[in-house]
């Protein structure tokens, strides 16, 4: 891999981890409504999983989305804007945090009902099958959503119509507050690949070198084969929204796991690995934060949407 | 003009969708290798291929999210329900987002689904294989819900709800697919969100659809034979919700009765009542009356099956209680 596509990673998970650190406060402002799902700590598997992906293949996930947003090439002016609620967001104002999308980048979003983009994702898969088109379909969702029907529907319509799909489980360890282990019969999601005879690989997340790995190979996989699922063992250093008091763990295992920093360690493979320069990276972080800070004055300058994107014509609503 | 039943004028609606338009196909439990469990599908796996006519396995919410998929993805998907008591396994991608992905993501995504469900009670299959919850389908914005009671509605309005491009609930009777009607010949739709009137009278506004409508049409017959003139509106789609030809028939009657095979609470006849005080209060003459089900889980036993479900007498007597 050359060193422009290795720093342009870098730079991408240095902005999702700044849009991030920024919208917690813009939150807290009251600037940003409803639910705030933070993606810090997991920015290596969205930017390891994108790198990996052909333009024709499309990505979809769950609410926790405002990385894979970014990774998809949604400029953060956009993501900032549909944040605030501005009629400029990717989603002009209309899903908010939780649904943002970009179908013209082949993001067809950000769901927030757990398990609900699922069998979408087989339907999208099947449309390309249908139409010969080679693409895949990359379906992100967490830990939590493996335990609902949606997931074994679709998994076994996957296999029994051999749909392009790539399905990708984020395992950060807890859906909201509960374990996985105290929620889900194996604590490996990956097992559960094998109840429908389709194959699986589990990989750290926390090195964007080796999800990226993981992810082209997968995809070539199922671009000849079917479906694959792939767990990718990841970790939130923040609570599963802004709302959540964290009982369910120890400061301590959080500190522990932020050791693991995926920013960090990328980081510091690049210098070790004399890619790049502490200078050079340090460049790329202020650029990230700037391109955020723009992205903030953008979305708060930007014109509420009107009322006429929900009442094009009030009569006929009321019909 | 042929005469078709149901079954055959939804059959050919299909068809001819099908072969007027390659992105359109089916999918559902037992629509293809076995010809659909109403046999509305029968001979189309042969001639449009496992590809087009899809068996999938029993999972409904599989089977409405993947056609939700396909159809955002570019496809018609025609997706089946056998009965529309198993749409509520598939409710959360009837409601959540066949509705609302379009709006939801700011108009850039459509979702041009056709769900095809099987609505009715009276075939002594039991509390949770009978009801005839289709009111709840049209409770949510961004859904269209079609409910025809002829089978020349039937067929233009399913090639309709194709051609929309809107996520559309397509509801049929189950004790309708038999009953016969004039289906006009060649190519052809009919507006969704317009009411009809079937039957013209002077006398008294009769407002119903689907099986109901067939039902207030027979009684309709009778009433004539007493000197009173009913004028049948069918709704023909729930929502959006045609109140034309409901008003301008009731402003000439002055009196209504509306008949719905549903429960009533929270019904059909409570909106439609609702919007007549509402729009026409002054042209009341009598309390509107409402006819439907009893509120009770429907039993087995064939007697009491028929006596939880509105009949041709209930009608009748609403009538009477109107004049």
């Amino acid at each position: 891999m050359d060193k422009t596509e290795l720093l342009r990673m870098y730079r991408e998970m240095v902005v999702v981890r700044r849009l991030e650190e920024r919208s917690a406060e813009l939150y807290q402002q009251g600037k940003i409504g409803g639910f705030l799902h933070l993606y810090i700590g997991q920015e290596a598997v969205c930017t390891g999983l994108i790198a990996a992906r052909r333009p024709e293949d499309r990505v979809i996930t769950a609410y926790r989305d405002h990385g894979v947003a970014i990774s998809c090439g949604i400029p953060a002016r956009e993501v900032m804007a549909e944040l605030l609620g501005k009629v400029t967001g990717c989603s002009k104002g209309m899903g908010g945090s939780m649904h943002l999308a970009d179908v013209e980048r082949n993001f067809w979003g950000g769901h927030a009902i757990v398990g609900a983009h699922l069998p979408l994702a087989a339907g999208m898969a099947l449309a390309d099958q249908m139409q010969g088109q080679a693409a895949v379909t990359i379906c992100m969702f967490g830990d939590g959503a493996t335990n609902i029907g949606y997931f074994h529907e679709s998994l076994n319509l996957s296999m029994v119509w051999k749909l392009p799909v790539l399905w990708v489980c984020e395992n950060n360890m807890y859906g909201m507050g509960t374990a996985v282990e105290r929620a889900s019969a194996v604590g490996e999601i990956r097992q559960k690949a094998a109840g429908y005879g389709m194959p699986s690989e589990r990989v750290e997340g926390k090195d964007v070198l080796e999800v990226r790995r993981a992810a082209e190979q997968a995809l070539e996989r199922v671009r000849g084969q079917g479906p694959f699922l792939l767990e990718v063992a990841t970790y939130r250093f923040r609570g599963h929204s802004m709302g959540d008091p964290e009982r369910y763990r120890t400061s301590d295992e959080i500190k522990k796991w932020q050791e693991d920093d995926p920013i960090g360690i990328f980081r510091q493979h690049l210098i070790e690995g004399k890619t790049a320069k502490a200078a050079e990276l340090d460049a790329l972080d202020v650029s990230a934060a700037e391109e955020v800070e723009d992205a903030i004055r953008f979305a708060e300058e930007s014109p509420e949407p009107g009322p006429e994107l929900v009442f094009p014509d009030l009569q006929a609503q009321v019909r | 003009m042929a005469m078709l039943t149901m079954r055959e004028a939804i059959s050919q609606a299909l068809w001819e969708e099908m072969e007027r338009d390659r992105r359109v196909f089916i999918m559902g439990e037992e629509v293809g290798v076995w010809g659909g469990t109403y046999a509305v599908t029968k001979g189309f796996y042969d001639h449009f291929g496992a590809e087009r006519v899809r068996d999938t396995p029993i999972a409904e919410g599989v089977i409405v999210g993947a056609a939700n998929g396909a159809a955002l993805a570019g496809l018609r998907p025609v997706a089946e329900l056998m009965t529309i008591n198993f749409a509520f396994l598939a409710m959360d991608q009837i409601v959540n987002h066949s509705a609302k992905l379009g709006p939801m993501f700011g108009g850039q995504m459509s979702v041009p689904i056709v769900i095809r469900a099987v609505s009715g009670g009276g075939r002594q299959l039991g509390a949770t294989h009978s009801q005839t919850p289709d009111v709840v389908f049209a409770h949510f914005p961004g859904l269209n819900v079609i409910a025809p009671g002829t089978p020349a509605d039937a067929k233009g309005l399913l090639k309709a709800a194709i051609r929309s491009g809107e996520p559309t609930m397509f509801i049929e009777h189950a004790t309708l697919y038999q009953a016969r009607g004039e289906v006009p010949e060649g190519d052809y739709t009919e507006p969704i969100g317009v009411s009809k009137i079937q039957r013209p009278g002077g006398d008294v506004t009769i407002i119903s659809y689907s099986k109901m409508l067939q039902v207030s049409l027979q009684a309709a017959d009778k009433l004539a034979k007493e000197g009173i003139e009913a004028e049948v509106v069918d709704l023909r789609t729930l929502r959006p919700l045609d109140m034309g030809p409901i008003l301008e028939s009731f402003r000439k009657t002055n009196r209504a009765v509306i008949a719905e095979e549903g429960w009533l609470s929270y019904g059909i006849g409570a909106e439609v009542s609702a919007r007549l005080y509402e729009q026409a209060f002054d042209h009341v003459d009598a309390p509107i009356r409402r006819v439907g089900q009893k509120e009770v889980a429907l039993p087995y036993n064939r007697r009491l099956e028929q006596m939880a479900m509105p009949q041709e007498a209930d009608v009748i007597a609403a009538v009477k209680a109107v004049m």
